[in-house]
């Protein structure tokens, strides 16, 4: 194949050609960028939350009246156990918040009383003894809270329980390398020893503050007491999550009616809590994915009209060649070839382009740098879609009759 | 001329209707996706009160200890209950007050009502007329009643409709948290966009059902809601929330005059001085006042999806925009031999160009009314969002007529340049090639 002569009728189409490239190199910058965004999007909301999903709901119960803190605590008990008592709930533990919630409580820990610097963030979470089984936790070292070493406190103290189970996450921030059951951390109360270690327990903020500490989690063997209420988090018998979550509301206004249990978010099952949280990631790739859609089919039929238009100026020409000898297969590589040239010329362009665009972005909006597989893919996508646009008005080329060379319209 | 201009474009686009088409549809879709994305953009980066807020400054001072000083960082986005008082009572702007976000449980009088939360503001009586709130019924309250603890509420023209039906409920008395408030005024609606006075709720969120005196709101213990952040020995518990080294307080100031600002600020450095001296600061003097617009400005208020899907939306629009000139000007360029003719006939190269210009100006206008109908249908889906700030997108008179200049002006950019080429066409060449 001829390159030179290509290059010739182009340098006649000047400005035919750099549009076409242009909009090649902008569609990749855009493009590029786009697929990373919907991949970190996705990324993150495929993160795993470490607990039983599918069988969880959890009940936000705000008290009417101000019960004194003793109180409150024992319209608690009485709350668990008559939740625990329903037929279709396997357990149930009281909290201060769930993983994905939004907001909650974090604190700075620290492994020395005078130490200045945090060593990281955490996630803490206020549980009793059957908040590993509710959850569905893994406990990996050391062993769980007893019944009698659950406490209950309000906001009067400072947090310092004698005992607390940390995640994995944390454990390896904290101790690398070393095992932490058994070692003492300091909360921002005072010291507390490591009984025990589990798997995972993601943190009730997935925003990208607290992206620090996302695993970072601490499990406090007290019942926080406000006198604005509390969350239940309740684990349902396999398959009865559906029955069981208004039958627990019920059952806790029969026995209390003296609360408020909100309609809209006041029970919500963690598949609700999940789909809350990430909305906004969500909304954002599947956005990303339509503009990226309507852009390479912009695209496409910008090629497809620019490249008609030059077959229908060029018909002369095509006759004169096939009449010279050039067989239809000649006429079809010269166009795609043509399209090629403008295309990597445009790939060029729009991946330096891709990645200001990409750098841009790192500086305004928390932006991860772009990875060059995406860069690839953007690409090898955009060459495709040359060629495949242009192949219908190259096939109308090459059909051309060669008689056409002796038309003079 | 013109209308002759005009047929010619017509029956141009009319005989290849495709072409015509990719092209409405191009600009179209690159305009509908700009003007949804600029009307939130818009909404969202708007001034909460128009014509008030130039006066209105949020005065911020360091109170907490050398832990983790590091020069140049800003002070604590609120205030402690000491140095909030301090600042009220020092009345040294023209108007200030004190406030902090909180629920309330509402218990009815009717029994058809189960009792429910309302988001509540514990505010010092100068919020009503330093935002400027608009009374339906009766008045805000006085600075005597914030000193004498008074129980009085202002309730929202909704949580009027909700317990009173919407008639005057002045005098009527409200129960909750188990103490009798009397009503004493109903506001009309009123929705500062951004929720500017606490940036710790949600930022486009609606204003508060239920408003007490700070005062009050302290002695009944109502819980107190937003963010707490504290320091040494602080715990954040609302029982010694006045005393603790929390802040936990907005305080807004009212300041007419330039002079005056300048003034306050001496003020505010004077009083951490003095503090300091007291031995209550450790820290240097750090004290700032933004602005409102600053101040919505150092805390990023409108979300950074947002500003992204704006700008993804304005390079879908530049692509639309090569794509359409790409394609005008191969159509252009095609009708050389018809353009030679007119050439010919004694047009000249500016009434060519002319012509060629109103072609893609028909392009640009049927291109903008599609875009627009897209633009409302985007606006449409992003109210059908979960976001707080959803339910205000809408279309503004300005930002319809933004969108009609947007199409148009770019698709005749767009036509420039093929219409420019089309013109340098030789009528001699043209007319011997046929």
């Amino acid at each position: 194949m001829q390159i030179k002569p290509i290059l010739s009728a182009l340098r006649r189409h000047k400005a035919g050609t750099f549009l076409i490239a242009a909009q090649i190199a902008l569609t990749l910058a855009i493009v590029c960028n786009a697929l990373f965004i919907i991949q970190q999007r996705v990324a993150h909301l495929s993160e795993p939350s470490g607990i039983d999903e599918a069988n969880i709901f959890v009940i936000k119960s705000e008290w009417v009246g101000a019960p004194a803190p003793d109180q409150a605590d024992a319209q608690m008990r009485e709350d668990l156990q008559v939740l625990r008592q329903l037929p279709g709930v396997q357990n149930v533990t009281p909290s201060n918040s769930y993983p994905l919630r939004g907001d909650g409580w974090d604190d700075a820990i620290r492994l020395k009383p005078d130490q200045v610097q945090d060593s990281s963030g955490a996630t803490i979470y206020f549980a009793d003894e059957n908040f590993l089984d509710t959850l569905d936790l893994k406990l990996i070292a050391g062993r769980n809270f007893r019944a009698e070493e659950i406490g209950h406190m309000d906001l009067r103290y400072k947090l310092a329980p004698p005992v607390v189970i940390i995640t994995k996450a944390l454990a390896e921030k904290l101790f690398p390398g070393e095992t932490a059951v058994g070692k003492t951390i300091y909360l921002i109360g005072g010291p507390a020893t490591v009984i025990g270690e589990v798997e995972l327990l993601q943190a009730q903020s997935v925003e990208h503050w607290a992206s620090e500490f996302a695993y970072r989690s601490v499990i406090i063997p007290e019942r926080l007491n406000v006198s604005l209420g509390a969350f239940y988090i309740v684990r349902a018998r396999p398959g009865q999550l559906e029955t069981a979550m208004p039958a627990a509301v019920k059952a806790l206004f029969a026995h209390n009616p003296r609360r408020v249990i909100n309609e809209d978010d006041g029970v919500l099952s963690f598949s609700d809590v999940r789909s809350r949280a990430y909305e906004s990631d969500r909304g954002m790739a599947i956005l990303m994915g339509v503009i990226c859609a309507v852009l390479l089919a912009v695209t496409a039929a910008g090629i497809v009209g620019l490249t008609s238009f030059w077959v229908g100026q060029r018909r002369k020409q095509i006759g004169v060649r096939r009449a010279l000898g050039a067989t239809r297969r000649d006429i079809l590589n010269y166009f795609m070839t043509e399209n090629l040239l403008i295309s990597v010329g445009g790939v060029l362009f729009g991946a330096v382009l891709a990645i200001a665009i990409n750098l841009w972005m790192v500086t305004r909006f928390e932006m991860h740098h772009l990875s060059m597989v995406y860069l690839m893919a953007g690409v090898a996508m955009l060459l495709l879609l040359g060629q495949g646009a242009v192949l219908a008005p190259a096939l109308r080329a090459s059909r051309v009759p060669p008689v056409e060379a002796t038309r003079s319209v | 001329m013109f209308g002759y201009y005009l047929d010619l474009a017509l029956r141009s686009l009319r005989r290849n209707k495709i072409l015509t088409a990719l092209m409405v549809v191009a600009i179209a879709l690159g305009i509908g996706a700009s003007m949804t994305t600029l009307t939130v953009l818009h909404v969202l980066s708007g001034d909460p009160l128009p014509g008030t807020s130039a006066t209105l400054f949020y005065p911020q001072v360091d109170p907490r200890d050398m832990d983790g000083y590091e020069e140049g960082k800003r002070p604590p986005e609120q205030v402690t209950w000491t140095d909030g008082m301090n600042l009220l009572h020092a009345k040294r702007a023209d108007r200030q007050a004190l406030m902090t976000g909180g629920a309330v449980p509402v218990q009815p009088a009717q029994a058809n009502i189960d009792p429910f939360f309302s988001d509540a503001r514990y505010t010092s009586s100068d919020f009503f007329p330093m935002f400027k709130l608009p009374f339906l019924y009766g008045r805000p309250w006085s600075e005597s009643e914030d000193n004498a603890k008074a129980r009085v509420v202002v309730i929202s023209r909704t949580l009027n409709e909700k317990l009173f039906g919407g008639k005057n409920s002045v005098g009527q008395t409200l129960r909750m948290k188990d103490s009798a408030f009397q009503v004493i005024g109903v506001l009309d609606s009123w929705r500062p966009t951004p929720r500017f006075y606490d940036l710790n709720m949600e930022s486009y969120g609606s204003v508060e059902d239920v408003f007490v005196p700070l005062t009050t709101a302290r002695d009944v213990h109502f819980e107190h809601s937003g963010s707490t952040d504290c320091w040494g020995t602080g715990g954040g518990d609302d029982d010694h929330a006045e005393t603790s080294p929390c802040v936990w307080l907005q305080f807004w100031v009212q300041i007419n005059g330039t002079d005056k600002v300048a003034a306050y600020r001496d003020y505010l450095v004077h009083y951490s001085q003095e503090q300091k001296t007291l031995g209550r600061f450790q820290r240097p003097p750090n004290a700032q006042l933004p602005s409102l617009m600053e101040w919505l400005d150092i805390n990023k208020v409108v979300p950074g999806d947002v500003r992204l899907q704006t700008w993804l939306a304005l390079g879908f629009l530049l692509v639309c925009l090569v794509n359409t000139v790409g394609l005008m000007l191969a159509k252009f360029l095609r009708k050389s031999g018809e353009l030679g003719v007119r050439r010919a006939l004694g047009a000249s190269k500016r009434e060519v160009f002319a012509q060629l210009l109103i072609e893609s100006g028909v392009i640009g206008l049927a291109g903008g009314m599609v875009g627009l109908l897209l633009a409302f249908f985007g606006l449409w889906l992003v109210r059908k969002q979960p976001s707080s700030y959803a339910a205000l997108a809408h279309m503004s008179m300005g930002m319809l007529l933004v969108t009609f200049l947007l199409a148009v002006g770019a698709t005749l950019l767009a036509g420039l340049l093929p219409a420019w080429r089309a013109c340098q066409i030789t009528p001699a060449l043209q007319l011997k090639s046929q």
